[in-house]
Order: structure tokens, then sequence, then C-alpha cells
């Protein structure tokens, strides 16, 4: 991965060797920091060690194989109390992978009043005795065997192309519970094969869900439950390729299948990236991005997919739609990409995709500013954002955030760091007289040529000063950032104790960030009280991304269920409760999760009925038999 | 029953217990208490700030400094001098709470309090809530205003609880008073002007002041819904703008919640008891001075009984919009950019006005000398000259105790003593305004006079009794108004069979008529009919069925009680129609002195029965119900009333009927 250490011009080899060095080194300690730069990109896993040659990929067709059946991630990466009830992350993939996390106990039993004692443990198999007998469409089958395209009608393929990660689908999931799952799994090898697939899907009237990476969290993998024919998953995870990189134009010409972490690992290999890296980008696909409009935490230089795309191929039921040529813009009426981009699988399966692509940033250095109030911290985004100024992500996380941050400090070697520790809280708070109750922290990653990022790094440090901010180290920084990779491990850990929570996403005008944090951290710990919650929620949020005419807000909220009899409907009365806090004061639907199941019901009041109409009649024309049926969206 | 699906009980009600705060003062140092240590809870979202900080903030605010630009642009004149202009109008404005005069103020009004009342009344569970509501949410008070005591009061109140001190909106009118306008404000007060029509500069910086002091927690904001004191002792139809103000950083988002706490404040006496009278009568008030105050230094010799205070149940903003309000409204707009409010928030703020007075009104103690008041003013009409004997107006009285207990009224009547002793104790505070003479009561009507005076004169020294008696009756009468309604309505339907349709739609009608002189929430006409019903139905006075309404055996005392409840006021305004019938030309100013004096001509004749149809409060009040009625139509400009004789007439009629 990228490992960007001193010099530009390391080889592939050296970089590759370095890789497998700087994991090994993981296990034990601490990477050295170089004398020029920092181990930056630690955050996400490592691929599988043997993986060196360009044609392994991470997801095979039975995924079931490395990853969890009910949880988020790979089977062997999971947060666990060990026999002496310290706190460990297991596996050997991630840079916390092996260690013990001294504080996470505490603040889990502090924050949640959770307990060790009062487990909930998942069902640990799959029952497929509980999941019901596929409705095959025999003729479709046939013909679709003489076809050759693999298929599957196993249970567990099945329902592991049946849901996201919502909370409810999870938990469902753990008390072993199976609703309604695809009937068949297809695992097309091209975009050939989706044609095919497509229109005998149009023939024979079948239902077809096109599955990519399995990240979703807004339902709308669900089978819709009153869907009678037979409903066939498309799991586009073996059209993985990167077919040609223009080097000219800097594009590549994609595989809509691949994951972010393939495409980006592929593309280093011949000295390139994408830059997209949204927080799910170790399982999202390149074909769910453009399918929910994704967002990647480095926008601030490489964009958002919409930005990025410069050509997509999507096979619908009335043919392939695409452009005739990859003009970097276009005044062709109305831009078609915008119909598929967002579309959520309601209108086809998006199967090649062109996008920008940009030589491997010289280095990286990441960084982190002490605030002393979360407002101080918002008006310093914004006055970055109007400069337009901001490193290639910034994000400020709220008190309760940083606190959750500092929990999740590994044990630490020597007597000398956590000295230094001391000494550094010692300055802030007693020193510099900030509240420990109320301080938060920006953490913050820069991107470039060195001289660049040096330059850079002191203009976003100076624009902090006026707000009152304190470089707090690039250790923090990449911290904040780890936090985003294992916070999905951590929700497993959580409900193993009784804890349940999500997290939801927002975008608004900058003069309302603070009153929708406010008013919707406030909402939540009062709708968890009346709904019966026992103990308080967690409720906390912080600012992921800056505009120029706003930002984009993330809200974690979890709370301890003991005593509730249905934690999963409290749960998402209290999400709901939330949304509608969120719109009342001012807020999008989503900022790029998009809306699938889980948001539809807001959509109208969102985009006007006018807006639907219009939506509608494109999925009319498109799909005037809703073979791309999941539902979503309208 | 389905009427309880539309209100509770009044009976149901849990009320809270009293303390008597002036105790603790009458049994130890009041200096000491002056001086103690003073550390309210505070908003827990506080950024403690200093009061000119606070005016700095107002005047860079965007919602100000967009108003700036505009009038600059508008008259032409440089933005500079229009900041300056917006700093002076925030100068005068501004209140500077500052501890030590509070603490002033604690002394002082302790000697006072001590020598005026027997006991300060306050419901110590409502001061728990309140310090939770401080806490959780900006605050605003709202209190009931029968005094000037009033605010000094709320004031004296939270410092001697411990309570974070308020800021105070008060009139311009106490300005005028050098040293106790600033006293005033340096214990909280800030200042408004009585009219700023169509000022929008003044405007943007009063309502940014208000906002910015709630928004931040800098203190609970108070003050008056009802916007004036109330010269009658009835709930003032509550003012909108303040109101309004105080709820739109919550309806845009800039605030989680906010706590509105009524707070009802009943005088047994009140010090201002003949002043009103004088006033409702035609007699100007005097103009607020400081030497005028200081003269009312007689008023120190006398007993003034007890106060009450009752801090009601917070109600939240957030509540009160839900599923009201659709507050995705203001998204599209930069929320600095004043904008007139839509149609919904007005009716919005409009019902929770009314709301909220309803809640002053229904935690308002009584004490038995309201019930008194009743007796002998029905008595008075009647024109019983010996009086009424002692023994007859105390069972009259533990009566009426009863129905109004039914009622759900919120009556102090100490039940461990004997009801005699309870009547000629109440009877005794109130010695100005009664004559008992060989066992026989009744309103002190015949002054001792000086020289000989006019029948007029006569007839104006009667009624400033009987208005003052009135006030008292007037406390106590939104317990009986909906009852009292319905038995008029009943009273009409004259023959054996009574109708339930008919007597709906004659209620109905009485209610639109009296809907600016009583609280009657707007829209609310079914609501109330079916909560008198209920309560009439409850008694024993009636019995309802599908179409009918039949009147028991025992229910034709209350409803003729009931129906002489509404008779003064149904005179009131039938002769006021009258009276414009009899006019042609007529402008807004000329009415009261006009009405005034066709009236006195009608008492003197012995043509009307009630002479407390002299109020010009009543007159003013029907008068405003006509024009919205559309009898009368205001000339605007001119200051001209239009009469539509036809429907004048028609409406006297069927308020003769009555």
């Amino acid at each position: 991965m990228a490992s960007n250490s001193s010099g530009s011009d390391s080889s592939d080899r050296q970089r590759i060797a370095q890789q497998r060095l700087s994991v090994i080194a993981g296990h034990l300690q601490r990477p050295v920091e170089g004398n020029s730069g920092i181990l930056a990109a630690e955050c996400k896993a490592q691929g599988d060690k043997l993986d060196v040659s360009s044609e392994r990929r991470t997801v095979p067709r039975r995924r079931q194989e490395i990853m969890k059946w009910n949880g988020w991630g790979y089977s062997d990466s999971k947060f666990l109390y060990n026999k002496k009830g310290q706190a460990e992350f297991t596996g050997k993939r991630y840079r916390l992978s092996g260690m013990i996390i001294p504080g996470l106990r505490e603040w889990m039993e502090s924050t949640f009043s959770a307990n060790l004692q009062h487990k909930t443990p998942a069902a640990p198999i799959l029952n497929s005795s509980a999941v019901q007998p596929p409705t095959l469409n025999e003729a479709f089958l046939k013909e679709l065997k003489s076809t050759g395209i693999p298929f599957s009608h196993d249970a567990e393929d099945r329902v592991f192309r049946s849901h996201g990660h919502c909370l409810h689908e999870i938990f469902a999931l753990r008390e072993g519970k199976i609703g309604r799952v695809p009937d068949l799994v297809v695992w097309p090898n091209c975009h050939n094969d989706v044609v095919k697939i497509v229109e005998l899907a149009c023939k024979h009237n079948v239902c077809l869900i096109p599955y990519g990476g399995g990240t979703s969290v807004s339902s709308a993998l669900e089978c819709p439950p009153e869907e009678t024919r037979s409903i066939v998953s498309l799991d586009t995870s073996q059209m993985n390729r990167i077919l040609w990189i223009d080097e000219k134009n800097l594009t590549a010409h994609v595989e809509a299948g691949i994951v972010g972490q393939d495409l980006e690992r592929l593309l280093n290999e011949s000295g390139y990236c994408t830059g997209h890296e949204p927080d799910s980008m170790e399982f999202s696909s390149l074909g769910g991005w453009v399918a929910t409009r994704a967002s990647g935490m480095k926008k601030n230089i490489y964009g958002n997919i919409e930005d990025l795309v410069v050509h997509i191929k999507m096979v619908t039921p009335r043919g392939v739609i695409e452009k005739s040529c990859q003009g970097p813009r276009m005044s062709t009426g109305p831009d078609v990409h915008h119909f598929i981009m967002g579309s959520e699988g309601t209108l086809g399966v998006v199967t090649e995709v062109t996008m920008k692509i940009r030589p491997m940033p010289e280095y990286q250095k990441y960084g982190s500013v002490v605030f002393p109030n979360f407002e101080m911290g918002v008006a310093c985004l914004r006055e970055v954002a109007r400069q337009r100024c901001a490193p290639a992500s910034i994000r400020l996380m709220d008190n309760e955030q940083f606190k959750f941050g500092h929990a999740l400090k590994p044990q630490v070697s020597s007597i000398f760091t956590s000295f230094l520790d001391g000494l550094k809280k010692f300055y802030i708070t007693k020193f510099k007289g900030f509240d420990p109750n109320r301080l938060c922290v920006a953490t913050l990653l820069f991107e470039g040529d060195r001289e660049k990022v040096l330059q850079h790094e002191k203009q976003v440090y100076d624009i902090a000063a006026k707000f009152g901010g304190l470089a707090a180290g690039e250790d923090n920084g990449q911290r904040g950032y780890m936090l985003t990779f294992v916070i999905a491990y951590l929700r497993d850990l959580g409900m193993d104790y009784y804890v349940i929570g999500e997290s939801f996403e927002t975008s608004m005008p900058w003069d309302r960030v603070l009153d929708i944090c406010r008013n919707v951290k406030a909402r939540i710990v009062r709708e968890c009280k009346d709904k019966g919650v026992q103990f308080p929620p967690l409720s906390t949020c912080r600012v992921t991304q800056t505009y120029d005419a706003g930002a984009c807000v993330y809200f974690y909220f979890a709370f301890n269920y003991r005593g509730l009899s249905d934690p999963v409907h409290v749960y998402e009365q209290v999400e709901h409760a939330a949304r509608e806090e969120i719109l009342a004061n001012g807020g999008s639907l989503s900022h790029h999760h998009g809306v699938g199941k889980l948001r539809k019901e807001w959509m109208r009041e969102s985009i006007s009925s006018v807006g639907m109409g219009m939506l509608k009649s494109v999925k009319d024309y498109v799909d005037p038999n809703n073979i791309f049926g999941n539902r979503n969206l309208l | 029953m389905r009427y309880e699906v539309l209100f509770e009980d009044p009976m149901l009600k849990k009320r809270d217990d009293f303390e008597d705060m002036l105790e603790e003062r009458r049994n130890s140092s009041d200096l000491r208490y002056a001086l103690k240590c003073y550390t309210p809870v505070l908003y827990k979202g506080l950024t403690p700030c200093k009061v000119s900080e606070l005016k700095q903030m107002v005047l860079q605010s965007d919602q100000l400094g967009y108003v700036i630009t505009q009038v600059s642009k508008e008259k032409g004149v440089t933005s500079d001098e229009v900041t300056g202009e917006a700093a002076a109008i925030l100068e005068e404005m501004a209140q500077r709470l500052q501890l030590s005069t509070v603490r002033f103020f604690a002394f002082t009004l302790s000697k006072v309090f001590k020598t005026l009342f027997r006991s300060i009344c306050i419901n110590e569970e409502g001061l728990q809530r309140l310090q939770q509501a401080i806490h959780n949410h900006p605050v605003v008070l709202l209190p009931s205003h029968r005094s000037y005591m009033d605010f000094l009061l709320m004031s004296y109140i939270l410092y001697t609880y411990d309570l974070a001190l308020p800021v105070i909106a008060a009139g311009m009118d106490f300005m005028g008073m050098k040293v106790v306008g600033e006293m005033l404000r340096m214990s909280g007060a800030f200042f408004i002007r009585r009219s700023f029509g169509g000022d929008k500069l003044y405007w943007a910086v009063f309502s940014e002041y208000v906002k910015i002091m709630l928004k931040n927690g800098y203190a609970p904001v108070e003050f008056f819904l009802e916007g004036t004191r109330s010269r009658t002792a009835k709930s003032l139809t509550p003012k909108l703008g303040l109101l309004n103000i105080v709820m739109d950083p919550f309806l845009k988002g800039e605030v989680f919640d906010i706590s509105l706490v009524p707070v009802s404040i009943s005088y047994e006496r009140t010090l201002e008891e003949a002043l009103y009278a004088r006033e409702l009568l035609g007699v100007p008030k005097p103009k607020e001075s400081t030497s005028g105050l200081f003269k009312a230094r007689k008023i120190l010799s006398e007993d003034y009984g007890s106060i009450h205070v009752y801090f009601g149940q917070p109600v939240s903003v957030r509540s009160l919009a839900e599923s009201r309000v659709n507050r995705s409204q203001f998204n599209l707009i930069p929320r600095h950019i004043p904008t007139r409010p839509s149609e919904e928030i007005l009716s919005f703020v409009n019902d929770s006005a009314y709301r909220l007075v309803r809640a002053q009104e229904e935690n308002m103690v009584l004490k038995p000398w309201v019930l008194l008041a009743f007796v002998l003013l029905q008595k008075q009409a009647a024109e019983e000259k010996q009086g009424t004997a002692l023994d007859e107006l105390t069972e009259q009285a533990v009566w009426l105790r009863d129905l109004s207990r039914q009622y759900g009224a919120f009556l102090h009547w100490p039940d461990h003593i004997p009801p005699s002793e309870v009547v000629s104790s109440s009877l005794s505070l109130h010695r100005g305004l009664v004559r008992i003479s060989e066992g026989r009561v009744q309103l002190a009507l015949e002054q001792e006079t000086r020289g000989a005076i006019t029948p007029e004169e006569e007839l104006l020294n009667k009624a400033v009794v009987i208005l003052s008696c009135a006030s008292y009756r007037n406390q106590a009468l939104n317990v009986f108004i909906r009852p009292a309604l319905l038995a008029s309505a009943i009273h009409t339907a004259a023959s054996n069979r009574k109708r339930k349709t008919e007597i709906y739609n004659s209620f109905s009608f009485l209610r639109n008529m009296f809907s600016n002189e009583f609280i009657l929430c707007p829209g609310a006409t079914v609501q109330d009919f079916e909560e008198a019903c209920y309560l009439l139905v409850k008694t024993g006075t009636l019995q309802i069925n599908q179409q009918e309404v039949l009147i028991t055996e025992r229910g034709h005392r209350t409803l003729a009680f009931l129906t002489s409840v509404l008779d003064p006021f149904l005179q009131g305004y039938q002769v006021v129609c009258r009276f414009l019938c009899e006019q042609d030309g007529l402008t807004e100013k000329q009415f009261i002195p006009a009405v005034r004096k066709f009236i006195i001509k009608h008492l003197l004749t012995g043509r009307l029965r009630y002479t407390e149809v002299l109020s010009s409060d009543l007159q003013k009040n029907a008068l405003a119900a006509l024009i919205r009625l559309g009898a009368v139509q205001k000339i605007k400009g001119y200051g001209t009333l239009k009469l539509n004789k036809v429907m004048l007439n028609s409406l006297e009629d069927t308020l003769g009927k009555k």
C-alpha cells in the first residue's frame, strides 16, 4: 500500500518490500518514523500477504471464506475482551491488529454503562434450514446454464447477498433471523456476461438486484418482501480488471466490480491512484460508488465520484447506455451520467467506468489541531474552506469523539511515550486552559509534493491558530483516520455487550452546521429517554468534508439496550427522529450514503413532486417491467 | 365518555403546595439575606458574557447588519450613521443587571413586603422545575400582570431562591422616573417603546437584543404576555410580538428548545385597586413619576393580605410546535434576513399565547373574597337595598365554593375554619368596599361626602366601589365563563324542549361575541361547548341526550347563577350597540367619552341595571368585537367609524333576548 517514505522514485519492488516490512513492523512496534516522512495510509487493512501478484484479488466468489457472514469485515479481524478483560484487536491486517487497547473497556463501561458480565453473543453459524428454499425460474435457469456464467443457489451465498450493514440487518443475522433472500446468485465475468443476464432476466421476467461490495447502509440490498418473482443477485465482484490505463489523458478504464483497495493497489503498481477513498474502500466497489454518488475522504484534491468519472457504461433492460466520446465536459443536454449516478441499482448495472487517475503523491503528512471547543473548530474549518486551502482531508471531531479516539490508543510500550502523553495533556488542559470536556480535535491529511505540503501545512496551522487551535501532532491525526476503518468492527464488539449503534450523515450550508450538530445530538438523547432507553446514549458527530457553500457531518449514535424488549425498533425510531430533525434544520437527506429504502419516505419533500415525476419517468422508460426491482429511491 | 377525549377533567388537576417565603424574612436578618452568597444554576450551554459584550454582539449581528444596510440605502445616509442610530436605540433599551442593585432591592423590598403583606406564598416545587428548566434550555418567564409590583416581586423571589435573575421587558413609561428607571435597569429591566410600528431599525435592534440574550442563555427573559397591567383582573388578550421573537430561535433551529414558564401572581388585595377603577371610569392614569410613587406611601400603612405566586409547568416550544409547524420552511432563505412570519407561524404563535394565558389563569389562586364579590355584586344589581344577612351570605359563599371547586377553581378556602369566620375575615380585609350594619352586608356605595355633589358625581363614586369589587369577581370569571355561556344559551332557548343544535348555535354566537372580553382560544368552539356540557352534566345541572338538553330539578339555581354571571356583559354590549345605532358620525377617539356619557344618562334614569357597564374596558372590548364582526368599520387614516346600522340593530336584538 501507499507507504510513501522519502523518495518519490522508489521502484515498485522497493515499495512492495517496504510494505511487507511495515506490516511485520506493525505487529512488533509502531512504524519507525522516517526522517523525512511518515508512513501514511497505514489505516486500512493490508492485502493478503501472499497477494503480491496483481492477478489475485481481495474478493473471492465465496465471500464467506474470508469475511464474516454476520458482522463487519474480515473473519480474522475483530475486537474482543481477552481472558484478562483487556480489549484486543485480532488478526494481522491492520495497524491495530494484535494490540491491546487498555482504555477501551473503561470507555465502554463508562459511556454505555456496559458490563462484561452481560454478553449477547451472536449465533455462531448460519443455520441453512432457516433460509427459505429458492424460488427458481426454471426457464431462466436453463438458459443461464447454457451461457456458462457461474451461479449458485447455495443458502450461504444467497444470505450473504441479502443485506447491507444497517443495524437492523446485522442484528437480525446475529439472532439467526433470515428474511427474504435472493433465490440465485450469478457472477458475470465481463460486460457481455451482464448483457446476457439482463436480456434473460427481461425475457423471463426475473428480478435483478445488482450487488457490488455489500457495504450499503440504506437497506438498498434488502429484497423487497412483496416481490413474488424469482430474485437474482448479480454479484459484480469478478468483474475486477483494469482494462487499460491512458497515461496521456490520465484516465483508466476499469470494470465496475473492482473494490477500492484493489483499484488503488493495482494503480499504485503503475505509479498512479484515483485518490477516491471512501471509508468503506476496503470492500465497496466502483459500481457501487457510481450508483450511490459516493464521496471520498480526499475529495478536496481528487473530487467526489461525479468529478472523477469520465465515462460510464451501464446495461439496462432497454440496452446499453454510454456516451460516444470521452470529452472532459459536454453541453449535450442534461448529463445522462447524472441519471446513472445515484440510481441505486434501479435502472441497470454499471459495468465499466473510465476514471481520472493521478500520479501517486510524492509525500503525505498527517496532522491534528486541538481547539478549545467545537464552535471554534467549525469556525476554523469554515475559514479554511473560504480560503479554499483545505488539505486532502480535514475532519473535526467533537468532544465525545475525541474521547472515543483517545480510548482507542493502543498500549504504549515505553514509559517515555506515556510520560510525553501526560505532558501534552498537562500543557493543553492546565497551561492553555482547555476544558477537557469541551475541547475537540481536527485531523488533517496533506498530500502532494513535499515543498508544497509543508507550505500548505503552515497556512492551515496559521488559520487554526486564529481560532485558538493548537497543533497536536501527527500521531493524533493518524489515529483519527484509523478510527474510520475500525469503527465498523467496534460496532460488532458493542453488539456482543448489549450496545447497538450506527452512523448517519448529512450535508448543510455553513451557517447551519453548529445548529444541526447541536439539535440532532440533543434530539437523539431526548428520543432515547422518551423511548425508554435506560442509559444515556452516545450521541456524537464530526464534520468530515468541507465545501465552498457548506459541509458534510457524520453522526454516531449508540446505546446500551438492556431492559428493552425491541431494541432495534427503538433504534429505528430514534434514527427516524434524528433524520426529521436534520431535515427540519436545513440538512440534506443524504450526502453520500444514498436513499435506498431506509430514507425513501422523505424523497418527495426533498426533491419536490415534479422532481419525483422526472425520476419516475426515467425509470418507466428505462425499465418498464421493473426488472431492476430493488425498489430503492422512488 | 367522549368529552374526556378533548380535555382533562379540571377536578383532577394536581397542584403543588405553597410555602410562605416571608416567614423566614421575619425571623432572620434582612441585611444578611441581602448580602447572602448568590450562586444560581445557569444554562448548561451558557457562554458567559458581560453587558457591554452583549451590546457588541447585537450591533455586529448579521441580522442587524442586514437591516442597517437596507435602511441606509432607503434613507440615503451612510451605514455608519445608521449604526450610530442603532447603538443609541440599544443604549436607551439595554438593561445593566447588577447584583449590588438586586441586593439593595432585596433589602428594601423585604422591609416593604413585610409591612404590606401577611405572606408571600410560593409553590417551591415549581421553583425546582424552573431551576431544572433553566439548566436545560433558554427560559422565558411569563408572569400574569396585575400590578406594578409584579416584576420586582418576580426578581425578588428568584433572588431569594437562588435562581438566575431574569431580564425583563418593560414599557418605556417607567423611564420617566429618572432614578427609579435607572434602578430598574440595574435590576434587569430593559425598556421598549410602546409603539414603533414601522420603525424597521428599532424592531431589528429590539428583536436581536432579546434573541441574543435568550439564545446565549445570558438570563431568563421575562415579559408580560398581556402587554400591560390588567385593570379589571381579567386576563387580557395576549400580545404576540415578543412571543413571536422568543419562539423564533427555536423555529429557526438556533436552539434545541425553549421553555416557556407561565407564572400566576394573585394578590388578595391589589395595591392599585381604586386607581384602576378610576382609570376605567375615565380619570386618566397619572403619568408614572418618582414623586407619585412616593405619595403612594400611605399605602404602606394598610393590610394587603397575602400574595400567591404559582410557577407553572414549563411548556416546551418544541412540543408546542411538534406536528404543527413545518420548520423546514426556513431552509431556503438565509436566516438573518428578516421575513414576515407566515400565516402558519402566526396562528401557531397565537394559539400558543392563548394556551399560556389559560395556563396562567388556571393556576391563579382565588381567595374566598372573590366568591363574596360575586354574591355582593349580584345582590347589588338586584337592588336589595338592605343588604344581605351574614348567614345568608355565608350560605351562598359556601354553595359557590363547592360549585367553583367542581369547575376546577384553584380556591384557597381554609377548610379547617368555620365558614362564617372565613367570610368575616375576608370582609374585614376589604372593609373599604363593604358596609356591615346590624348583621347585614352590602357594598359601601354611600360614601361620606363633603358638600353637595351632582347625581353624576355620586354615580361615579358608586361606580368606583362597584368596579373595584368587580375586579375581584373577575378573577374567577375564567372558571365560570364556559358554563356561563352555555347557561345563557340555554336561557334563550325559551321552550321546554331545548334542542342541542339550537343551543350550540346560540353558544357559538355568544362565544364569538365575547371573545375580546374573555380568554377563549380561537377555533376551539366545539371543545369549549363540550367542556361546558361536561361540567354541567357532571355537577347534575343538566342531562343531555342525543338531541335534547334537560334542566334537572336542582339545576335551576346553578343556571340562574351562571346566567347572572354573563348578564352585565350582555347588557354592556347591548347598550354599546344601542349607542352606536343612534350615532351619525363618530371617530374612534370620541367613542369612549360619548358612550360613557350615553351610559351615565341611562343609568341615572334607571334604564340600565349594571353600573359596571361604565367600565371603559368593556366598552373598548365591545367596539373591538363589533369591528371584528364587521358591524363597525374603521376608516383608515381618518380614525372615523363607519357603522352598519342594520347589523348593529340586529346584534342588539339578539343580545337583548339572552
